[in-house]
């Protein structure tokens, strides 16, 4: 019966217990409080209720410290609300450095999936059990919103840069994926499911074919749109080194500098004249609306992959103008 | 202490009412559509909103209908898109904002004062008719297909993909706006410069104080609204990025200006509510406010800090863990002036003589409620949960505890309290007492569900759902019917008061304030002559010995 009308979402990810803990702690505290204040308002209306000795009230206050009380002590209370949640937030958001790295896409309204190894699914997510998952996400068009409700994660997904979560799964087994930023005609379809497995049966998944590695299919793309022409590997080419450039400084035309990281090559293939790198010419040109956001994570993946040409990596030499 | 009983205090007898008050000093369609009457306008404002508010329920009615089920059964996707978009719509734009300023405020805060009227009466009724203006956009919008947007109109999807009537309803909303800030500003100049003679700041009803820290922030925070609605109709129509990544814009920005408004317009919705409790609070109990000062600038508190909250709404939006951390921590601070009013409010019962009146009895459920509404805005405001619930229907559950449950039960709570002054006549005691019981309750039974069907892990906005949400659900339509016989029968039993109603005289509350001071209903100048007030707010003995001497003196 219980679990045809659940009162408590099933906990199925690390960070759950955490912001079950600090619901039921809020429930309890403000739960209590509430019933407090409506005790007392149920005992001071009845018993001075109004009679024919007290058609007016005596005036006589309640001590005025009492006003200095209530001033201080929800202060207080609410001030460790905000650390606790504070505490919980940080927990959700920093990524452990091991995850294991999926793509999530999503447009109107349907959620597209793509893993490292090339596998690609539609509204359903397959992971493992007990190793953390980061998702890397973008829109294709309108803003969404990615929601695992039994791993209490959700972010938005936006249509300008790539946002991520993460979570690591404790149990195997089916839960729901929903979109949660309201979407256009469809938002309550755009649902599905994330798949929970044993390491083992992981892996038989993975094993299942693909069109070869993330990474492949990247490479593929990077020859068939040309850019190896200017992005050569040996730092004659007119554009920048790409091979190990990925969470490396890169120092822009304009003076600042930039963390080259998912979003800063995202920005780079679409919009290149955004920030251009130190000693280049703006003469890339724009892929905004020619490269669709999956083949964008594709060539994301290649540029991460790709290796310096010889064994000293030469930092990317300004070509002198 | 006087010895003296409410018995015998003059103004409780019926007077010898003057033959001539503002509804019978003239007569015809223009003296109506024309006046600069400030009780006549409230009262156009009056029947404006309840048509709204029927509106605004009778869809809420059909997309509780369509949750019954999980399936999407009754209408298309389509269709229920648009009927929540309206219902936020018409709730907030064309009910919540105007209800209790341009109704209660309009009829009420210049005779509270003294004053002959508002300072700009000309002004006073251009706003009815400019929220007319605006209003008859939304009705044209309903007519000829609705929209689809959400009533937040997020971007891109307002401006590149939804293709229904985003321009005109935004339009509406935009000339709306204007109407609160006139009103606003008419406000503000009275309060300002009308106070009777002897009224001095702190001797203003607490209903003043928290309709001044209203206006201020319907000033500050509307044509924000205004810039944003008006970027969003250039991007829409001409195409200029500003909020489109397509067109080089960005969409986390129009969030952020959409929420500088709306976040303070939660305020603007809620502070004339508490206006209304204090005022009815003192009125049942026959008693001072506990702490006055504490609560009078509680109200500026919360007009000044709801400025700077807004990003709380965009914890999973995009923004840096550390701006989330600030916002969080100040959402936080911002809970403490309202907690301030509820402990006041609380206390004030306090060896007091407690009403148990109609008005009294939306009073206590709206401070109940509004317990509620206000604890779990602390839930939203951690961040740890806010993550998990955000965008569903616990968030749903929250903003209706503080917009239902407190400021439509605190508007309620006033139209009783002063119906007797707007009308000259009583409502029917039972029947109203039997309306707050099934408001109270339908109200609990159709919201209360929705925390948890939130948690569990309902997002909003869905028009079919998983079908484990259903009990809840359902529980939650059963609370929706008997809401809305709640909400039938206050408009049944005050229309038949019009008629058949007792004759209400002067104070029938035995009431302290200026309002209680002149005939019921007023004469169109309020007073015969400028009162001069020798009283703190809610002083009974001060008032009952002033009354005395204007009577016989």
């Amino acid at each position: 019966m219980l679990s045809d009308f659940p009162l408590f979402p099933e906990a199925a990810s690390s960070v759950a217990k955490y912001v079950d803990g600090l619901y039921l702690a809020l429930i309890l505290l403000t739960g209590t409080v509430s019933l407090l204040i409506w005790a007392a308002i149920f005992y001071l209306a009845i018993k001075y209720r109004r009679r024919p000795d007290n058609e007016l009230a005596q005036e006589q206050e309640p001590p005025a410290a009492l006003e200095m009380t209530w001033i201080v002590v929800p202060t207080i209370i609410f001030l460790a609300i905000f650390v606790a949640g504070a505490w919980v937030y940080f927990r959700i958001q920093r990524v452990p450095t091991n995850a294991l790295e999926v793509y999530a896409t999503g447009r109107q309204w349907m959620w597209k999936f793509q893993h490292t190894t090339g596998q690609r699914e539609i509204n359903t997510l397959h992971v493992p059990v007990n190793r953390p998952v980061k998702i890397t996400m973008a829109s294709e068009d309108v803003i969404h919103s990615l929601w695992f409700p039994a791993f209490r994660v959700k972010n938005d997904v936006l249509p300008n840069r790539y946002r991520t979560l993460w979570f690591q799964a404790t149990k195997t087994g089916r839960f729901h994926i929903f979109c949660a930023e309201y979407c256009g005609t469809l938002h309550s379809g755009m649902i599905g499911w994330v798949e929970v497995m044993e390491p083992t049966e992981y892996q038989k998944w993975l094993a299942g074919g693909s069109e070869g590695s993330l990474a492949t299919q990247g490479e593929q793309l990077f020859q068939k749109l040309a850019c190896a022409t200017c992005h050569t590997n040996d730092a004659t080419g007119r554009g920048p080194v790409l091979a190990g450039i990925v969470g490396k400084q890169v120092p822009l035309a304009d003076g600042h500098s930039v963390i080259a990281d998912d979003n800063y090559l995202r920005e780079s293939i679409l919009n290149p004249t955004a920030k251009v790198a130190a000693g280049f010419q703006p003469i890339m040109p724009a892929f905004q609306g020619q490269v669709s956001e999956e083949d964008l994570i594709r060539l994301i993946a290649f540029v991460k992959t790709m290796q310096p040409a010889t064994n000293v990596a030469p930092p990317q030499q300004p070509r002198n103008p | 202490m006087t010895t003296t009983t409410i018995d015998d205090a003059p103004f409780i007898e019926p007077s010898a009412t003057a033959p001539r008050n503002y509804l019978n000093d003239e007569y015809g369609v223009l003296s109506w559509l024309l006046t600069r009457d400030h009780k006549r306008i409230a009262v156009l404002y009056a029947i404006s909103v309840t048509v709204f508010f029927m509106v605004g329920g009778i869809i809420a009615f059909m997309m509780r209908l369509e949750l019954l089920t999980p399936e999407g059964d009754l209408f298309t996707s389509d269709t229920y898109n648009k009927l929540f978009t309206l219902h936020g719509i018409v709730m907030i734009f064309f009910f919540l904002i105007p209800a209790i300023p341009a109704v209660l405020g309009n009829f009420i805060l210049p005779i509270m004062l003294g004053a002959k009227d508002l300072a700009f009466p000309k002004i006073n009724l251009l706003s009815w008719y400019i929220y007319m203006i605006g209003g008859s956009f939304g009705i044209y919008v309903i007519i000829t297909g609705g929209v689809d947007t959400g009533w937040t109109f997020y971007t891109p999807f307002s401006t590149q993909y939804s293709n229904t009537h985003v321009f005109a309803v935004t339009l509406g909303a935009f000339i709306t706006g204007f109407s609160s800030i006139l009103t606003g500003l008419n406000f503000l100049v009275t309060i300002h410069r009308m106070r009777a003679p002897g009224l001095t700041w702190f001797r203003l009803p607490l209903f003043v104080w928290s309709m001044y820290a209203t206006s201020v922030v319907i000033m500050l925070a509307t044509p924000v609204l205004a810039i944003t609605l008006v970027l969003l109709m250039v991007e829409r129509t001409l195409h200029v990025g500003i909020f489109d990544p397509a067109l080089g814009g960005d969409p986390v920005l129009y969030q952020h200006m959409f929420w500088f408004y709306s976040h303070p317009a939660v305020y603007i919705m809620i502070l004339p509510g508490m206006a209304v409790i204090s005022e009815c609070v003192a009125a049942f109990t026959r008693k001072k406010i506990f702490g006055y000062k504490f609560v009078a600038f509680s109200s500026l508190a919360i007009a000044f800090l709801g400025f700077l909250v807004w990003a709380h709404h965009l914890f999973v939006a995009g923004i840096s863990i550390y701006s989330a951390m600030v916002f969080s921590f100040l959402s936080m601070i911002v809970a403490v002036p309202s907690a301030i009013k509820v402990f006041n409010w609380t206390a004030t019962m306090y060896r007091a003589s407690v009403s148990w009146q109609t008005p009294m009895l939306y009073v206590l459920g709206f401070i109940g409620l509004f317990t509620i509404g206000g604890v779990t805005g602390l839930f939203l405001a951690a961040l740890g949960i806010d993550v998990h619930v955000h965008d569903s229907y616990f968030v749903v559950a929250h903003f209706h505890y503080i917009m239902v449950g407190g400021t439509i039960m605190a508007y309620l709570a006033g139209i009783h309290y002063w119906w007797p002054k707007i009308t000259g006549r009583m409502y029917p005691e039972w029947w109203a007492r039997l309306s707050a019981l099934l408001v109270f309750v339908g109200f609990n039974l159709t919201f209360f569900p929705q925390f948890l069907v939130g948690y569990v892990g309902m997002p909003r906005r869905y028009h079919a759902y998983a079908p484990e949400f259903q009990v809840l659900n359902v529980l939650s339509t059963a609370g929706a019917t008997i809401l809305a016989a709640g909400y039938l029968l206050p408009m049944i039993y005050l229309f038949w008061s019009l008629k058949f109603g007792r004759k209400a005289g002067t104070n029938p509350w035995g009431a302290v304030g200026l309002e209680w001071a002149t005939s019921s209903p007023p004469p169109k100048e309020n007073f015969h002559e400028t009162p001069v007030v020798t009283w703190e707010a809610y002083d009974y003995p001060a008032f009952l010995k002033a009354m005395r001497e204007t009577q016989h003196g």
